[in-house]
């Protein structure tokens, strides 16, 4: 059975188990969902849904382990408060409490620790957002890359929360921003690649953002953040198993010189490159102007642009017709991207 | 086997250079190369420039699309 | 990005593919092989196929140097990160490797110091860097890259550096076409040339083919227009009768190619046989480092304990890198050998052959929803 075959090929937990692409998948698939099986776990939505008392909420948790703890545009602690907020954000929810557990290694540097805090505290008030509660371990030296950090957050729904069942052939796909920033930022920082840049992390939470768009405009059927595994592996899992697929234009996809220059260097494919402030919103097609205007209103929305449509002519895959006019599949990521110098 | 792309050279000392290539910058040796000013274009391979690129050449194959385009 | 972009430009793929199209039509099929594996990324990364006509078969050649380093390399890089003291630097391509019983990606899962790096010079960083560690560099590539490695082992010997090592899996290209031709399994009437190994030898070492083989030859650059443009020059050879090398990639491929570079390779390294993952050992087509440079050869330095080299009994990565047979015709594509677990270096390599028709298949919408 499958279970079996991977259980049998894969003894070791690798790095290309935590890069958010099929690996990741399929250990999520494979290992965990038979494990914990219950019907909210087995959505695999950003965020459970789920109702308590006559109002719905939404629950949610985010690790994070970025390597270097500090990068152009933001650092651990905020992108541990965003991670999570936008999670909830995208499921049609107000978020409100934060839980943050750390693991802190041995010896790290007190004013380091101080300066990641203060950052998830502008972060949590920007967001509106309270850490109400939170766990603090210390490990052994060498046991982990100075600070590991999980947030869980709570946010309620009040209107329908958006649902991937309500997404109809001929949807427009809209993205609102440029691609592929936070992991360009973040690899600038990696010594041995040897590249320097201006770009800076998108880390950014998008309640305030979300929220201008739920009410203002009407037609949104679905929103989900790509993050880890970049824009390719989220619109996949959005098709994966649904009669639907995406086709995408490749002209029309925001990626900035800056990105587009680090990936033609490194050999790198901007679609699957992490993000941490951009959205997708699936979008009713003769709603999708009105999105977009509502959009480009907010800074965090100037750049967005409608990349593509649902199509029942590509069942779950998604599908790109390139820049020279050719078409092509967009598979999920599979494994970590690594440079190449072939 | 050859991922090798046009950077614009923006720094030069002696034989290492700084290529540009939308903003991003990285190192490049130029050892293999003669006479690379401030403002040329050279291709970059595993951290070397290989060869400079040659716009007089770039235009030609260009123009001689466009003709092909009418 | 300039320079790139214009070479995107789908006004002239499309006037590129519709000439192609007007010059084939009522010809019997062309058999074009391009043999650099960024070619075959381009190809299928542009959904190339799609714009040009079914009698043209476009096939991959043996040109992805990771693919065509053979199960015993790969397991000697393997048991080069089992050694004490030692940080293994690597260009990325080989990390996810399958030797016979692990992969570098493995080994560093397990605990070995394993780096990727852009650039020798990175590893030579790291080796001034780690005085009381040996540096191994994993030397793969063909002629573009190996004077870059060569340059490296320049700068050691300058640098008085006793800890800077390069194991040379480096292959030369000129003996494999030749092999290619000779074999004669696969009937190819036009070659697309690898436009970046070719800025460095200079388009002359490809004369034989045209003039001993009567096969077509382009030397081509990487972007949809040079692909589609070279394509185009090699039906119009093939169609005349005439061929000959051309040459497409004229922004930076030239008759002479680098003197410099070519130099320091000479210099730093010698052809010796090599062996080819399915093709078997090719005359005169690898490279090892010369006696001066002894110092800085890893295989004359280090004693290793490497397992028995073994490969899967079904395994037809050998086949699908001469052209013989396409990624669809091997059992254990899609099934056991995917990107995610490959079994043999075509899958794995990120420009090997399955792996690019894997990932990037060119998908016609149209025909899919005929069927």
């Amino acid at each position: 059975m499958l279970n079996d075959k991977f259980n049998r090929e894969h003894k070791h937990i690798s790095l290309a188990h935590g890069s958010g692409g099929k690996l990741m998948h399929n250990l999520i698939k494979n290992l965990f969902l038979p494990s914990f099986g219950n019907p909210l776990l087995s959505k695999l939505d950003d965020a459970a849904v789920f109702e308590v008392g006559g109002k719905k909420l939404a629950f949610s948790t985010d690790t994070y382990v970025v390597n270097p703890l500090f990068f152009p545009g933001g650092n651990i602690g905020k992108l541990a408060v965003c991670g999570t907020v936008n999670d909830l954000a995208v499921m049609g929810a107000k978020p409100l409490w934060l839980s943050c557990g750390m693991v802190i290694e041995e010896g790290f540097d007190y004013d380091i620790l101080s300066k990641i805090i203060t950052s998830m505290k502008k972060t949590a008030l920007q967001a509106g957002v309270e850490i109400v509660t939170g766990d603090t371990k210390v490990v052994e030296k060498g046991k982990c890359d100075g600070v590991f950090i999980n947030t869980s957050g709570v946010g309620i729904i009040s209107g329908d929360p958006l649902d991937i069942e309500n997404i109809q052939e001929g949807d427009a796909v809209i993205v609102n921003g440029s691609l592929g920033e936070h992991g360009i930022a973040v690899l600038s920082c990696r010594t041995g690649l040897g590249f320097t840049t201006r770009i800076e992390s998108d880390c950014a939470p998008l309640n305030d953002f979300i929220d201008e768009i739920l009410s203002n405009s009407d037609g949104v059927r679905f929103m989900r953040d790509p993050t880890r595994g970049g824009l390719a592996t989220t619109l996949n899992e959005i098709v994966e198993a649904r009669d639907y697929g995406i086709l995408l234009n490749e002209k029309d996809i925001p990626v900035s010189d800056g990105v587009k220059g680090a990936c033609e260097l490194l050999g790198f494919d901007p679609l699957y490159i992490a993000n941490e402030g951009k959205v997708v919103v699936v979008v009713e097609k003769e709603k999708a102007n009105n999105v977009l205007e509502v959009m480009h209103k907010h800074k965090l929305g100037i750049n967005s642009a409608v990349i593509g449509y649902i199509s029942v002519k590509c069942k779950r895959k998604v599908c790109m017709k390139t820049v020279s006019g050719g078409t092509r599949i967009i598979d999920m990521l599979v494994g970590e991207q690594l440079p190449r110098i072939c | 086997m050859c991922l090798g792309i046009p950077v614009k050279v923006v720094e030069i000392k002696g034989k290492q250079g700084i290529g540009d290539i939308g903003g991003v910058r990285r190192e490049v040796d130029l050892r293999f190369l003669e006479d690379v000013k401030v403002g040329d274009y050279v291709i970059l391979h595993a951290g070397f420039a290989i060869q400079k690129l040659n716009e007089e050449e770039a235009k030609e194959t260009l123009s001689f699309l466009e003709k092909m385009n009418m | 990005m300039k320079y790139i972009d214009e070479f995107r430009n789908r006004k002239f793929c499309e006037a590129l593919s519709k000439k192609i199209r007007e010059e084939v039509y009522g010809e019997k099929r062309m058999t074009l092989m391009e043999v650099c594996g960024t070619h075959t990324m381009a190809i299928a990364r542009y959904g190339l196929k799609n714009l040009l006509p079914e009698n043209i078969r476009l096939l991959s050649g043996p040109g992805c140097p990771v693919c065509v380093t053979p199960n015993p390399d790969i397991d000697k890089a393997i048991g080069f990160c089992r050694l004490k003291n030692i940080i293994i630097t690597t260009f990325g391509d080989m990390m996810r490797v399958p030797g016979s019983s692990s992969s570098l990606q493995r080994e560093k899962a397990d605990g070995a110091d394993v780096r990727i790096v852009y650039s020798p010079n990175d590893a030579i960083k790291i080796a001034i860097a780690n005085p009381e560690k040996r540096v191994i560099f994993l030397g793969v590539g063909f002629e573009t890259t190996a004077p870059t490695v060569a340059a490296s082992i320049k700068d050691a010997r300058e640098e008085g550096l006793k800890n800077y090592f390069v194991i040379s899996m480096h292959k030369v290209m000129p003996p494999a076409l030749k092999a290619l031709v000779k074999g004669e399994e696969v009937k190819v009437d036009g070659f697309l040339l690898p436009g970046h190994v070719t800025t460095i030898t200079g388009t002359e070492v490809y004369n034989f083919i045209p003039r001993n083989y009567g096969i077509a030859c382009v030397v081509a650059g990487f972007e949809p227009v040079d692909i589609l443009q070279a394509a185009l020059m090699l039906v119009r050879q093939i169609k005349n009768k005439k061929p000959l090398v051309e040459n497409q990639y004229t922004r930076t491929v030239t008759k002479e190619g680098n003197p410099y570079a070519k130099k320091l390779l000479n210099d730093i390294f010698k052809q010796t046989d090599a062996e080819w993952r399915g093709i078997g050992i090719i005359p005169k087509s690898g490279l090892c480092i010369r006696e001066e440079f002894a110092d800085f050869d890893a295989e004359k330095t280090f004693e290793l304990k490497i397992e028995e080299s073994k490969e899967h009994p079904d395994c037809i990565c050998g086949e699908i890198l001469k052209g013989v047979k396409e990624p669809i015709d091997c059992p254990l594509f899609d099934t056991i050998c995917t990107p995610e677990n490959p079994v043999g270096a075509c899958m794995v390599s990120s420009e090997g052959t399955c792996s690019a028709y894997y990932k990037y298949r060119s998908y016609d919408i149209d025909e899919d929803n005929r069927g």
